[in-house]
């Protein structure tokens, strides 16, 4: 019997102990790695870098340790204005995307109650067709002589192509097409709760429908908002697809810089220096949207 | 309650509709276009899927790519669940915040940190780079992604009936068999679904990752676009866009179904 309980016992630690240790092996200790290795020097060499960690030794490990790769992030301005840039971008991009979002949310929210199911499938569907094909599908649009271009000739609004393939608003374009479920869906999640009654009481009592909107329902939506934006924000910050793909050289992203000392360049410590600099940018908005998430997921009746 | 469409509400689902579906209609058009100029259309033809099924080297992509998605898919799927079985049955078990970190961080966390982050991790225990280790990060990935979705489930659902066949003297493991795992089925089935194109889907982790005789589709697809449009690929974003839409509506049916017999037997 005093056996059983234990092996019972045994099997319910189990339950969290090892998804707990999956997370922690393939996605912890990957970490600690970046940061190990951007503090240590180039190699030409399979891997390129020098080991600056051996477990026997840790004053060695320490007089090895050398923030050069930082150093040079410090120095040369590329690494700082291609942060600036991406938060720039990812922010401009995520106020673009709530001015998409939020009135397709809020039609949503308004559909008789039938339709509604239909009509968030409808906005999850793209979402399972590839991110890549989505962004390819946008080159053939935005092409100097593409769709566009043909489109708006056709229709005598323009004589001349418009550049916007390989410009920032490229960037925009493709951020807010591909991210915009992530921004409608936790927007409709909270206006769909929201009790019409008050926005009546509100009107009843002389308050313009403009008014309305911005002392209820945007007060309301706010847990929508902020999930909204975190959700995405944060990785429009790291994009590299979407600035490779439509942004063209001249656009500035820090994934795009990373992705480029690591496969490019072959500089492992200074890519994974870019990495820790990305991730100190990060680290804030992750922090409060994890609680967000977990509180918001918690919280459910 | 009545709520009524205003015409700024119509006009909003409608533009809003048409923005998130034309790019893919026009991809989709031009997979059949008879010119080799992707933007320029010259008549009805077939003839770059023909090309697609003769070129052996995306047709081997498609295979791995496939694999890769099945098990990583299956696995993350496994180990979502147990994750939203901890944060949903366990209370407050120690280190409960760092896993709730590592759970969400993931699935916000730029491509590039993660898929370089594994990518040092398989170096520096010495796994060579290839089909495995782009499995082992898929599933990483994805597994955090099956716990927010079986985890909303298990949030929701009736923890009556599991009381219930504890006092008729089931024991834990039977009742989860014979309770909470059919009640949390569906979830689990969307877990693996939403893991499976994930993975099937991912570009930059899987380049990170990647070793000799491992090339994914989506790295395939990337190079070629790289060199330029070519309504080869076209052609192959139409057949994954209709296996994709073809999944999600039997799923979608397959649900509504079982929801309808559920009720029906209450």
């Amino acid at each position: 019997m005093k056996e059983r309980t234990f092996t019972k016992r045994l099997s319910a630690a189990l339950v969290p102990a090892v998804p707990y240790l999956w997370l922690g092996v393939f996605f912890l200790v990957p970490f600690l790695i970046v940061l190990k290795i951007s503090l240590s020097d180039t190699a030409i060499a399979q891997p390129p870098y020098k080991p600056v960690f051996e477990w026997s030794d840790i004053a060695a490990f320490f007089s090895a340790l050398d923030l050069e790769n930082f150093e040079l992030l410090v120095e040369d301005d590329l690494y700082f204005r291609a942060t600036l840039s991406s938060v720039r971008i990812a922010a401009l991009s995520t106020v673009l995307l709530l001015l998409v979002g939020f009135p397709i949310a809020y039609g949503m929210a308004r559909a008789p109650e039938r339709h509604r199911s239909l009509l968030v499938a409808l906005v999850i569907l793209p979402f399972w067709t590839s991110f890549l094909i989505r962004i390819y599908a946008w080159i053939a649009i935005l092409k100097p002589e593409g769709l566009l271009t043909q489109g708006l000739m056709s229709l005598g609004a323009i004589s001349e192509p418009i550049e916007i393939l390989n410009t920032e608003w490229a960037v925009y374009i493709g951020i807010v097409y591909a991210y915009l479920p992530f921004m409608v869906l936790p927007l409709y999640a909270t206006l769909e709760k929201m009790d019409d009654t008050l926005l009546e009481a509100a009107l009843d009592l002389g308050s313009t429908p403009w008014r309305s909107f911005w002392t209820i329902t945007v007060p309301l939506a706010m847990p929508g908002i902020i999930a909204g934006s975190l959700l995405c924000f944060i990785p429009a910050v790291g994009e590299f697809v979407i600035p490779d793909l439509l942004g063209g050289s001249e656009t500035l992203m820090i994934g795009r810089q990373l992705w480029s000392e690591f496969f490019s360049n072959r500089d492992w410590p200074l890519a994974s220096a870019v990495a820790i600099l990305l991730l100190i940018v990060l680290v804030a908005p992750i922090v409060i949207y994890r609680d967000v998430e977990a509180r918001r997921v918690e919280t459910r009746p | 309650m009545n709520r009524r469409l205003s015409l700024f509400n119509v006009t909003s689902l409608v533009l809003g509709f048409a923005f998130l579906y034309l790019p893919i209609l026009l991809l989709v058009v031009y997979s059949f276009n008879g010119s080799r100029l992707v933007t320029v259309w010259g008549g009805f033809s077939t003839q770059w899927y023909a090309a697609l099924f003769r070129n052996q080297a995306l047709m081997e992509a498609a295979w791995v790519t496939l694999r890769i998605a099945f098990l990583s898919a299956g696995m993350a799927t496994v180990l979502g669940t147990l994750a939203a079985l901890a944060l949903t049955r366990y209370g407050r078990f120690p280190g409960r915040t760092l896993f709730t970190g590592m759970v969400y961080a993931p699935m916000v966390m730029p491509e590039v940190i993660t898929g370089l982050s594994l990518l040092l991790f398989f170096v520096a225990v010495d796994l060579d780079r290839g089909f495995w280790t782009i499995t082992l990060a898929h599933t990483t990935l994805t597994m955090c992604f099956v716990t927010v979705v079986v985890q909303s489930r298990l949030m929701t659902f009736d923890r009556s009936l599991e009381e219930a066949a504890m006092d008729l003297g089931a024991p834990p493991l039977r009742t989860f068999f014979a309770v909470t795992l059919p009640l949390i089925a569906p979830s689990i089935v969307a877990g693996f679904l939403l893991a499976f194109t994930l993975s099937l889907d991912d570009l930059v982790i899987a380049s990170f990752n990647t070793g000799p005789g491992a090339t994914t589709l989506p790295i395939k697809i990337y190079s070629q676009v790289r060199l330029g449009l070519s309504p080869e690929i076209n052609a192959a974003s139409t057949i994954l866009i209709g296996l994709v839409t073809l999944g999600v509506i039997s799923a979608t049916l397959i649900s509504k179904r079982s929801v309808l017999r559920s009720r029906r037997n209450v």
